[in-house]
């Protein structure tokens, strides 16, 4: 057992947890989009972040992954944390502005849409990969994966076309928090 | 040296070492004229392979092969002037060499002492020719203990390192020292990394070492990705064994028998020296099991890279190495703990394994006293884009910008004006002329907001336009960027979107502000170096040269005339005479003549831009603004 404070409350923790993981045990709320408490974290979606300091330095980390430690002082909603989460959901929201999950976030977090003014983009996946790891760690098939980098990064089965390891358990329609991956008479279509 | 020497015996201690180093000095005729030839990739591009084999013919027609001998060696630096030829033991500096000059190299300066002037360097400062390759100012002014070494070995040969005291590095380590001794030696040296992050190797090391698990990595990082730097590539083509020399001493260092070179897929003959060199101490037990005779056993194992410049980071080069798509994950466990398949793994980038070898053999003291307080050493630099002496230079860790611009780069051609240098590949920042008295090293490019990278030098005159500059750079990342987290994935995006209007004169007064704002998402919020430093070309020239941006924005004009939309040609009717140039050059038909002598006229709604008829008029009757 070791304690650490987050936000001005000394919470004990064990070893091997994230801050994430602490946080949410005592009630705090840290927002997530690539994270759930049954896969992998993956630190991609970076919402997560929180600003910790540690041996008298100050640094962002993605909470999700950051280790507790013994005297570990987080602040998950300062200014330079507020800051940093508004920027990621307008870019998120410029690729998928049409998300109600993306619009509810930003609702909660107090930000304005198109503060930006990016162009609008109209897709649905958000890449966090949380149907790659569902079909991967809760099905066991690895039906899906990442294809194309950077900007052209997609969700994928291999080539594109329907694969006969899909058993339709769902998992990866029922874990997508924009709804870009559906079945659909049975078949699994993938995000656009 | 003679390089047709090829000892095949295996080397069991560091005597035998020694005995085999001393036979290959002593027949060595030190007299013998030997035709040293740069056989690095710069100079095959200009056409070395050509020379080498025109040297040879030639000996060969002229019965001269058994007095004259011919090394081919790695890259020496001065890559503008190629194809490079020095004669020894006179020292003559040919440069520019061309096949057709070769029956006259051998008939007068080979045969006789004569020097043949028009194959000499000129200074074109001063048009003095320099006749000895140790006074051609670009190399005077360096300090090359690196590379120095390339000229002097055929990178292919063994034999030819060990002569010049390769390997007694090792053999001192291996029998004289402690793994903790090299470790604290390498500490006090204060070695850096030259990858770009310049993290402490001592420290590095030591963590390593005392990090749990029975198997250890070493990692040669050669996956140099930046664009216009090649000064690994040039180590590991033209002396592969300082490097191997190098990752051994820092595997008994760290307690490791298992070692991995990632080098570029793109870089092909660095791969194959590699391959050969890794051969050749595998037959001589400089690798292998039991080395000299110890008890200390090390294997090497070449992987080439897939392409990425992603994969040149840490984590995406050990995803890479697992045979997983290369990306980054979070270092909050570091690799030095948890790297290559979960074991604590040492990565460490060419040109610092090719410091190990030195440091151990001059000493921590020696090192020490090259360089700055915080920052020992040299450093390679690769001088590039609008500069005179296109090439690598190495110099001392603190050297001023301007010295590395002017005295050995020999300024900007044609006379322009300096207008800015990007230090540290193509996420480094671009530092003003208002800067060029600051001493480079590892601090003092991070406090003007670049860094030190793994060692790139862009030039720019005066006729870049910054934000083109900016948005070239951010072109590159955004496609070499993974794609998986989203600050760099979509931020990239929305800043290349930006650029891109600005630059086509679509920019909008809050744009600046947006372009620092993502900056901001970028640098704090990415997972890996590629996404956390790529705002610096954007934040550096917002920095230094904001009104170029600004002149973009609001009044719609680029001040260098890059910025195609932004450009309008116009013909000046009191200059032109009529002469029909520009009306044949011009591919969109938008000129047309109004018969002889009569000034032509411009369609400007069928420009396209090109500049073609402000390139061939030679009354300077086309204007651009």
């Amino acid at each position: 057992m070791l304690t650490l404070t987050i936000d001005g409350k000394e919470i004990g923790a064990h070893e091997g947890m994230t801050v994430l993981e602490a946080a949410r045990s005592v009630g705090i709320q840290i927002p997530t989009l690539c994270h759930h408490e049954a896969l992998t974290s993956y630190g991609a979606c970076r919402l997560c972040s929180v600003e910790v300091t540690q041996r008298g330095r100050t640094k962002l980390v993605v909470s999700c992954l950051f280790p507790v430690a013994q005297g570990l002082e987080v602040q998950t909603n300062s200014a330079r944390v507020r800051n940093l989460r508004s920027g990621i959901l307008e870019l998120l929201l410029a690729r998928c502005p049409g998300s109600e999950e993306l619009q509810s976030l930003a609702t909660t977090l107090g930000i304005k849409q198109g503060e930006f003014g990016f162009a609008q983009d109209s897709g649905k996946c958000i890449l966090c990969g949380l149907c790659v790891r569902a079909c991967q760690e809760i099905a066991e098939k690895s039906v899906l994966s990442f294809a194309g980098r950077g900007i052209d990064r997609r969700v994928a089965t291999p080539f594109y076309k329907p694969s006969d390891d899909c058993i339709t358990c769902r998992a990866c329609a029922f874990i997508c928090p924009t709804r870009a991956i559906r079945f659909e008479g049975g078949k699994l279509m993938l995000p656009d | 040296m003679i390089t047709s020497i090829r000892s095949t015996v295996r080397l069991g201690s560091p005597l035998q070492l020694e005995a085999l180093r001393e036979s290959i000095v002593q027949k060595n005729d030190p007299s013998k004229c030997v035709i040293v030839i740069c056989a690095g990739t710069g100079c095959l591009a200009a056409g070395a392979a050509d020379v080498i084999r025109a040297f040879k013919e030639e000996l060969k027609s002229k019965n001269l092969e058994d007095r004259v001998d011919v090394k081919e060696t790695g890259c020496p630096g001065f890559c503008e002037r190629g194809p490079l030829v020095v004669l020894r033991p006179r020292n003559i500096f040919y440069q520019q060499v061309t096949p057709q000059d070769i029956p006259e190299i051998i008939a007068e300066s080979v045969i006789q002492d004569k020097i043949i002037d028009r194959l000499l360097f000129c200074d074109p400062r001063d048009n003095r020719t320099i006749i000895h390759e140790e006074e051609v100012p670009f190399y005077e002014k360096q300090t090359r203990i690196i590379l120095g070494n390339n000229e002097e070995v055929d990178p292919t040969s063994i034999e030819d390192y060990i002569a010049i005291g390769g390997y007694s590095s090792l053999a001192k380590v291996l029998f004289e020292m402690t793994p903790q001794e090299v470790i604290d030696e390498i500490k006090r040296s204060k070695l850096r990394g030259r990858g770009g992050g310049g993290f402490p190797t001592g420290v590095k090391w030591d963590t390593c070492r005392n990090a749990h698990g029975s198997t250890k990595y070493i990692i040669c990082n050669a996956d140099e990705g930046d664009p216009g730097a090649f000064m690994d590539r040039a180590i590991l083509e033209g002396n592969p064994h300082s490097v191997l020399e190098g990752m051994i001493i820092g595997a008994y260092a760290v307690g490791s028998n298992e070692g991995y070179f990632y080098v570029r897929n793109e870089y092909p003959l660095a791969v194959e020296n590699a391959r050969i060199a890794v051969e050749r101490a595998e037959e001589l037990g400089l690798l292998g099991d039991d080395i000299l005779g110890s008890d200390f056993s090390f294997h090497v194992k070449i992987n080439r890279g897939g392409g990425a410049f992603v994969c040149g980071e840490s984590t995406s080069l050990m995803a890479s190495l697992e045979g997983k798509v290369g990306e980054p994950r979070a270092k909050y466990i570091h690799t030095v703990e948890r790297g290559l398949w979960d074991c604590p793994s040492t990565l460490n980038n060419v040109e610092t394994w090719a410091n190990v070898p030195i440091i151990l053999k001059n000493g921590a003291d020696w090192y020490c006293d090259i360089g700055t307080e915080e920052s020992k050493g040299t450093k390679i630099f690769s001088l590039v884009g609008k500069i005179n002496n296109t090439g690598l230079v190495e110099v001392p860790m603190g050297t001023r910008l301007e010295d590395i611009i002017f005295n050995i780069g020999g300024g900007i051609p044609n006379g322009k004006m300096f207008k800015a240098v990007q230090t540290g590949g193509p996420s480094g920042g671009c530092i003003p002329s208002s800067m060029l008295h600051l001493p480079v090293d590892f601090d003092e490019l991070g406090k003007v907001g670049s860094m030190m990278g793994s060692g790139g030098m862009i030039v720019m005159d005066e006729d870049t336009c910054m934000v083109d500059v900016a948005k070239y750079f951010v072109n590159f990342l955004e496609g070499e960027s993974c794609g998986k987290c989203v600050p760099c994935r979509e931020g990239l995006k929305r800043m290349g979107q930006i650029l891109a209007a600005i630059t086509e004169g679509r920019g909008r007064e809050t744009d600046i502000i947006t372009l620092e704002r993502l900056s901001v998402v970028l640098k704090e919020g990415a997972l890996c170096a590629l996404g956390q430093t790529a705002a610096n070309p954007v934040m550096s020239t917002l920095q230094y040269f904001r009104d170029e941006y600004e002149v973009h924005i609001k009044e719609k004009r680029c001040p260098a005339g890059v910025c195609r939309a932004l450009i309008r040609y116009e013909i000046i009717t009191d200059k032109c005479v009529g002469c029909g140039l520009c009306v044949k050059a011009c591919p969109s038909e938008a000129i047309v003549s109004m018969g002889k002598k009569e000034p032509v006229v411009m369609d400007e709604s069928k420009c396209i831009k090109c500049g073609a008829c402000f390139d061939v008029c030679r009354m300077d009757a086309v204007d651009k603004e």
